[in-house]
C-alpha cells in the first residue's frame, strides 16, 4: 500500500472566495432593496454607480500592477455594495466614484489586493469621504413617499435620527425597524438586515460572536451609562410602562444609525477580524464600547465606523494575544 | 574622524585622487543623491513634524523649503570650515549653535519683511534648528568633507526638501483647497468641491505615505535599470559609500 504525505490542511472545504462573496451580496439584497424603495431611483443610481466603479477600478489597479485579474472573486463588487449602503441618497456621484477609488486602489490593491488590505476598505471609503466632505455625507433625507423621483429636492430633509433622541419628532421604535427614517441607503432597513444576517449565519459565512459581543456591550453601556440608565432611573419599575421607559433609549439606539449594519455585514469582514473564537468577542466588545463613546461623548453623531475601523487596525495585536496553543505544548515555566 | 582629518592633509599620489574623484562624490552624484537618492523628506523621512505641518498650502511649504535650503547650505559651509577646530566631543553643541545662528538670521529676515508669512509658519522656522536634517548632514557629511562638496551637498539636500514640500504641498491645497498659490482653480467650487481631508493632519500623512511611494517606484526603476552595473539600491557604486548613507537602509542584507 502506497501512503502519501501531504501537507495540512487536510479537510477541505466546497467554499471558495467567489461563493462566499456571493452569498454575502445575496445577503445585502434584502436590505439594498429596502434602501431603493426608500429613497427611489436615485439611490439605484448611487448604488450601481459605486458597484461598477469599484469593478472598474479593480481591474485598473490590478492590470496596471501587473497582477491577476481578480475581478470575479466579487470581492469588488461587495466593497461596492457595502459602501453604497453606507452613503446617504443625496451625495453626489462624482463623490461616490472618489469613494470607490479610495476603496479599491488605495486601500486594497495598494497593500496587495483581496487577504491583504488591514482595514474594511468599504468602511475606510465611508470615513474617507466623511472627513473630505462633512457637509455631503451628513444630510440625510428621508423618503417623501415619490419612489420614482430622480432630485431629491422634494425629499425632505431631516436629521439622523441618533441626534433626535428625545425631540419632538422622535421616530417611533417600529418605524425604525423597518426602515422609516433618514440615514444611509442600506442601513435603514433593520429588518431586511436581520433576514441577510440570518441567511449568512445559516450558510456557515459569518459567525455570531462578534456582533453578538458588538451590540451585547453596547446595549449593556446604554443600559447603565446612557440618558436614561437603569443607576439613575426615576421611573417606577413595578410596572410595565416603566421597564418600557427604561429600554426605550437602548432600543432606539440599536435600531438607528448604521449598527446593525455594521455588527453583521462589516465588522465580521474576515480579513481584518480576529481568528479565534476568544479573539472576536474581544474585537465585538471594543467596536461596542468605542461606539457607545463616540456616540454619547464624541462631536459626532455616528461612531459604528469609526469604531470597527479602529479594531481593524488592532486586529493584528488581538490575534496574537489569543493565539491558540498547539495541542501538547507546555509552558515553558510550568512544572512538571 | 581623525582619520579622516588626517587624510586631507597626507599626500596622495595622482593616481589615488583621481581614483577617489572617480569613485565618489561628483558633483553631479552630491546633487542627485540630495534630490533623489537621499531625499531628506522622502526617502530618509527626516524632518516630518514641519513636512506635515506647513504642506497645508504650496506657498507656506515653498518658504519654509527655501529657509531650510538657506540654513542648510550656509551651515553645511561654516561646519565644514570648522571641521578640524571642533573638538570631537562637542561637536553636536557646536553644530547646533552654529545652525540655531542662521536660523536667527532667517527668522528675524522673514518677521521683518514678511510678517504675514511669519504669522503662518509659526513655530517651525525657529524649530529648524533641532531638525534632524541639518543634524544629519552636518554629522555625516559637512564634518568630514570639504567646504565645496559640502556647500554643494547642503544646497541639493536643501533643494531635495524644498522639492518634496513644494509636491505635498500643491497637491494638497489643490485637493483640499481647489486653489495653487492662493489662486482659485477652475471647476473647483462650482464642480467640486474641495477635499476637507487633505487639509487635516491625516490627509498630510496619506499624501506623505503616496509621495514616498511614489519615489519608492522610482527607484526601484532606476535599481532596475543600473542593476548591470553593480551598484547598490541607495546608488552608491562602492560598499565604502554605505558608511556615510546614514538612515538608509536599503543596503541592509543586500551588501553579503
Amino acid at each position: 500500500m502506497k501512503l502519501q504525505v501531504s501537507h495540512s490542511p487536510h479537510v477541505r472545504d466546497k467554499a471558495t472566495t467567489q461563493s462566499i462573496m456571493l452569498d454575502v451580496i445575496i445577503a445585502l439584497l434584502p436590505a439594498t432593496f429596502a434602501g431603493w424603495y426608500y429613497f427611489g431611483i436615485r439611490a439605484v443610481l448611487v448604488t450601481l454607480v459605486s458597484v461598477v466603479s469599484c469593478l472598474i477600478f479593480e481591474y485598473i489597479s490590478r492590470r496596471v500592477m501587473k497582477r491577476n485579474n481578480t475581478l470575479y472573486d466579487l470581492s469588488a463588487a461587495v466593497t461596492g455594495l457595502l459602501l453604497a449602503m453606507n452613503l446617504p441618497v443625496t451625495i453626489p456621484i462624482y463623490m461616490v466614484v472618489i469613494g470607490a477609488c479610495f476603496a479599491i486602489v488605495v486601500v486594497k490593491q495598494m497593500f496587495g489586493g483581496i487577504g491583504n488590505n488591514f482595514v474594511n476598505p468599504a468602511i475606510a471609503a465611508r470615513i474617507f469621504l466623511v472627513i473630505a466632505f462633512p457637509k455631503a455625507m451628513t444630510s440625510w433625507t428621508i423618503h417623501s413617499g415619490a419612489w420614482y423621483s430622480f432630485k431629491s429636492v422634494d425629499a425632505v430633509s431631516s436629521a439622523t435620527p441618533l441626534t433626535s433622541l428625545g425631540a419632538s419628532n422622535e421616530p417611533s421604535l417600529w418605524s425604525l425597524f423597518i426602515g422609516d427614517k433618514a440615514g444611509c441607503i442600506g442601513e435603514v432597513c433593520i429588518l431586511a438586515l436581520l433576514i441577510g444576517a440570518l441567511y449568512l449565519m445559516f450558510r456557515h459565512v459569518i459567525r455570531p460572536w462578534i456582533p453578538a459581543a458588538f451590540i451585547g456591550t453596547f446595549f449593556i453601556l446604554v443600559f447603565f451609562f446612557g440618558h436614561t440608565n437603569v443607576l439613575h432611573f426615576t421611573g417606577d419599575l413595578t410596572t410595565s410602562s416603566g421597564w418600557e421607559m427604561l429600554f426605550h433609549e437602548c432600543l432606539y439606539m440599536l435600531l438607528s444609525g448604521g449598527l446593525i449594519l455594521g455588527a453583521f455585514f462589516m465588522a465580521t469582514d474576515y480579513v481584518t477580524s480576529p481568528l479565534t473564537v476568544k479573539g472576536k468577542l474581544i474585537f465585538g466588545a471594543g467596536c461596542g464600547i468605542l461606539t457607545f463613546l463616540i456616540r454619547y461623548y464624541g462631536n459626532m453623531a455616528e461612531g459604528v465606523s469609526f469604531s470597527i475601523l479602529l479594531m481593524n487596525i488592532l486586529t493584528p495585536h488581538i490575534d496574537e494575544w489569543t493565539m491558540g496553543k498547539p495541542f501538547g505544548e507546555v509552558k515553558e515555566n510550568a512544572k512538571a | 574622524m581623525s582619520e579622516n582629518k588626517m587624510k586631507d592633509v597626507t599626500y596622495r599620489s595622482p593616481d589615488e585622487r583621481l581614483a577617489e574623484k572617480k569613485s565618489k562624490y561628483t558633483p553631479k552624484y552630491i546633487f542627485l543623491n540630495g534630490v533623489l537618492f537621499e531625499n531628506p523628506a522622502l526617502r530618509l523621512v527626516l524632518g516630518t513634524c514641519p513636512l506635515l505641518a506647513v504642506t497645508i498650502s504650496a506657498k507656506s511649504s515653498l518658504f519654509m523649503g527655501l529657509a531650510v535650503l538657506f540654513v542648510l547650505t550656509a551651515s553645511e559651509a561654516i561646519i565644514s570650515l570648522l571641521r578640524n577646530v571642533i573638538p570631537n566631543k562637542v561637536r553636536i553643541p557646536a553644530f547646533i549653535t552654529i545652525i540655531a545662528t542662521f536660523v536667527t538670521i532667517v527668522q528675524m529676515l522673514i518677521s521683518a519683511y514678511f510678517p504675514a508669512l511669519n504669522e503662518s509658519l509659526g513655530i517651525y522656522i525657529p524649530l529648524i534648528v533641532v531638525n534632524c536634517i541639518l543634524l544629519a548632514r552636518a554629522e555625516t557629511f559637512a564634518s568630514k568633507q570639504k567646504v565645496l562638496p559640502s556647500i554643494l551637498d547642503g544646497f541639493s539636500m536643501g533643494t531635495g526638501f524644498t522639492l518634496a514640500l513644494l509636491l505635498m504641498g500643491s497637491i494638497r491645497e489643490i485637493l483640499g483647497c481647489g486653489t495653487f498659490f492662493d489662486m482659485k482653480l477652475p471647476l473647483f467650487g462650482s464642480v467640486f468641491e474641495p477635499m476637507m481631508f487633505f487639509m487635516l493632519p491625516p490627509g498630510g500623512f496619506f499624501v506623505f505615505g503616496i509621495c514616498i511611494c511614489l519615489v519608492q517606484m522610482i527607484m526601484k526603476k532606476q535599481e532596475k535599470h543600473s542593476s548591470g552595473k553593480g551598484t547598490s539600491p541607495c546608488g552608491t557604486s562602492s560598499p565604502s559609500d554605505c558608511l556615510s548613507c546614514a538612515g538608509c537602509n536599503l543596503c541592509k542584507g543586500k551588501e553579503e
